[in-house]
């Protein structure tokens, strides 16, 4: 059984006014093919935490612990943590000029696997994720997310997750901005995912839709940056009718 | 009085490309100089003031390494060629009275002046076929004393093909490269600078491209310590067009200039200009200056120009100055575009994310970065081949870093 465990995590930015602290000790455990739900209002530090655990250079770990299976991933470099088993599905794919899907996905998936992949297999999987995801296959030759409507940058961000096979990953806002159709597609892949390799999912929203067709197991509100509260499916039923306001008194968020 | 003059600002500029800022690092927006078709023209050196290093044309140039090859007698003697035997095209040597001598230009600074009155023949390379072949001519004996060199490519009528000039080995060159492309044809002339580290090239092209013709003209500038090759492309002739391409990598301690001049001359003319540069190491310098001047007759001109650096490490410099003089208000288009930007830190992370090491990471961007222009060339041999030479030169200098 694999275990993705968050202790005390502390993160900070730097800013133009100075030090911001942003996670304030967050404990988060996600066993094997879990999903977890994290919820929060704007600015309540999710990316942060997505960002944190992926290991981007422009936040700060002050404090804490990120360990896959006992190993420690907050001293490793961020492509050590993708070949570890991390993943971040991003709430704003980067566009990288210049180079084409395929050829991303396949450096990508031969970094990952230590060796590139068989040919024939890799073309046929390759085929088949795309077309699960209603991904044209003029995708493969266009550059990475240049020119990707919102829509097309998330189901690249859930192909990618299905290709690389990471034993967690962590779903940053991957339902915004998506219309219905999008988002049961997107949620067929995360689900394809899941029941393909037993991952685990921490899933980052802002909203209950996305969990009609991902379930989550868990429900962790996030409120200035650590979780306020945590319960099962219900406490997202809840938040819905209710809101974040009561979590919202006597925090500096708002 | 000076003749009327518009300097325009671009008539529409792109968007930024994600992670590239619009300005230019090092160089300012315009330039002022005389309208570029009065520039002063001679074909002997003396006609020129001595090069002080101040003028425009000299003033990014490391003139301590090169000022000889605009004031001191040059060798001008044949450096023989190699070149295979291609149906469609023929090589040889004419001499430098000869009639075909001047008919695409004339010297505008004095390296250029000098080069052609020391040059004894010139190289006459004629592409008479019409199936569209491919002629390599490898130049690499020029060795490492002051020469000169002079080389006339012809496309007769309707004919089409690709002239690659290459060039490896020692230099200490000033020369020029006169291309005349007749009505109807389609000609490719590549040339591509490979040369030794300490090699010294300052080369003129000039370009008449007649009715209906075409010129791709692709310069690809990797190994040398200076490295000059200012392309004068004249668009004469009705329905006459041009498409104009760079590619360049400055490593440490390298100057790497070009400056592209596209004369739309008659009506109808059409030009496209994309140069792409990647510097890394100390003291890697580039510079392009893109002249685009649409003339009083070239109405219906469609011309569009741009310039993109990528920078990869500290200590670089990119000098990057479009300027667009246009003469007649009756044009389909006019544009240009200008960035030097740093290599993109979301980009590595987003690569880095997906397993991929940092080093790879780097050379993905870069490789992807400079595709555009490769894949531009129309050779798929020596595309292949420079893929892998810009991928060397770039572990080249990720090692020296
Ligand atoms: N790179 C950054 N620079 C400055 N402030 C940041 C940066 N990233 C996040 N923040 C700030 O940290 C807080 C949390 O942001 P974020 O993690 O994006 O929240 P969420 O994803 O929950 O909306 C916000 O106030 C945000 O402005
Ligand atoms: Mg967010």
């Amino acid at each position: 059984m694999s275990v993705l465990k968050i202790e005390d995590l502390q993160v900070s930015v730097e800013t133009e006014q100075g030090t911001k602290h942003i996670l304030r000790g967050v404990d988060l455990t996600i066993g094997e093919g879990e999903t977890h739900a994290i919820m929060g209002p704007n600015g309540s530090g999710k990316s942060t935490l997505a960002y944190a655990i992926a290991g981007h250079p422009k936040y700060h770990v002050e404090g804490g612990s990120v360990t896959l299976d006992g190993e420690e991933m907050l001293t490793k470099t961020v492509d050590e943590r993708a070949r570890a088993g991390l993943f971040l599905a991003m709430q704003y794919p980067v566009e990288v000029p210049g180079v084409s899907v395929s050829n991303f996905l396949r450096t990508a998936k031969t970094a990952i696997d230590g060796e590139a992949p068989a040919i024939r297999g890799w073309i046929k999987d390759l085929d088949a994720s795309m077309q699960a995801l209603r991904m044209d296959k003029s995708f493969r030759e266009r550059n990475v997310n240049e020119g990707f409507s919102g829509g097309e940058k998330k189901r690249n961000e859930i192909l990618q997750l299905e290709l690389l096979k990471p034993k967690f990953a962590v779903l940053d806002e991957t339902d915004s901005g998506l219309d219905v159709d999008a988002l049961k597609v997107v949620s067929e892949g995360v689900n394809r995912a899941k029941a393909n390799t037993g991952l685990g999912i921490l899933l980052i929203t802002h909203y209950n839709r996305i969990l009609r067709y991902v379930h989550p197991d868990f429900v962790h509100v996030f409120v200035a940056g650590r979780v306020a509260e945590q319960g099962g499916p219900e406490l997202a039923v809840r938040l819905e009718n209710e809101g974040y306001d009561r979590f919202l008194e006597g925090s500096n968020v708002g | 009085m000076a003749a009327p003059e518009t300097t325009a600002p671009a008539a529409r500029v792109e968007p930024v490309q994600h992670g590239f800022q619009a300005h230019s690092d090092g160089g300012s927006a315009f330039v002022p100089v005389q309208t570029r078709s009065e520039r002063f023209t001679s074909t002997s050196a003396d006609d020129f003031a001595a090069v002080t290093g101040l003028e425009f044309e000299w003033k990014f140039a490391p003139m301590a390494k090169i000022a000889h090859l605009t004031a001191e007698p040059l060798d001008g003697s044949v450096v023989e060629v190699a070149a295979d035997a291609v149906d469609g095209f023929s090589v040889d040597w004419i001499a430098h009275d000869d009639a075909l001598i001047g008919s695409a230009g004339a010297p505008e600074d004095r390296a250029s002046a000098n080069a052609w009155s020391t040059a004894e023949k010139a190289l006459h390379v004629r592409v008479s076929g019409e199936e569209g072949g491919e002629l390599i001519v490898r130049r690499t004996g020029f060795g490492s004393a002051p020469r000169a060199a002079h080389v006339v490519i012809e496309a007769a009528p309707n004919s089409r093909g690709v002239v690659i000039l290459e060039h490896s080995g020692a230099a200490n060159l000033a020369e020029n490269v006169e291309i005349i492309v007749r009505e109807g044809a389609q000609l490719t002339v590549v040339t591509v600078q490979e040369w030794d580290d300490e090699a010294l090239h300052l080369s003129s092209h000039f370009a008449t491209v007649g009715r209906d013709a075409n010129l791709r003209h692709v310069i690809v500038s990797l190994g040398g310590s200076v490295v000059r090759v200012n392309p004068a492309i004249h668009l004469v002739e009705q329905g006459a067009s041009t498409d104009a391409f760079g590619l360049y990598f400055a490593d440490a301690g390298q100057f790497l200039e070009q400056r592209p001049y596209i004369d739309h001359v008659a009506a109808n003319t059409r030009s496209r200009v994309n140069y792409k540069g990647a510097l890394q190491g100390k003291g890697a310098h580039t510079v392009w200056v893109g002249d685009v001047l649409i003339g009083p007759h070239a109405d219906g001109t469609d011309s569009y120009e741009q310039n993109r650096n990528l920078v990869l490490s500290e200590g670089t410099r990119a000098d990057s100055i479009p300027n667009l003089e246009i003469e007649t208000g009756n044009i389909v288009g006019a544009g240009h575009a200008s960035s030097t930007g740093r290599f993109d830190d979301e980009q590595l992370f987003y690569l880095q994310s997906r397993g991929i090491s940092e080093e790879e990471a780097r050379r993905l961007v870069v490789r992807g970065f400079l595709a555009e222009i490769i894949q531009q060339i129309g050779s798929p041999a020596l595309e292949e081949r420079l893929a892998v030479a810009v991928e060397a030169e770039l572990i080249r200098s990720q090692a020296a870093e």
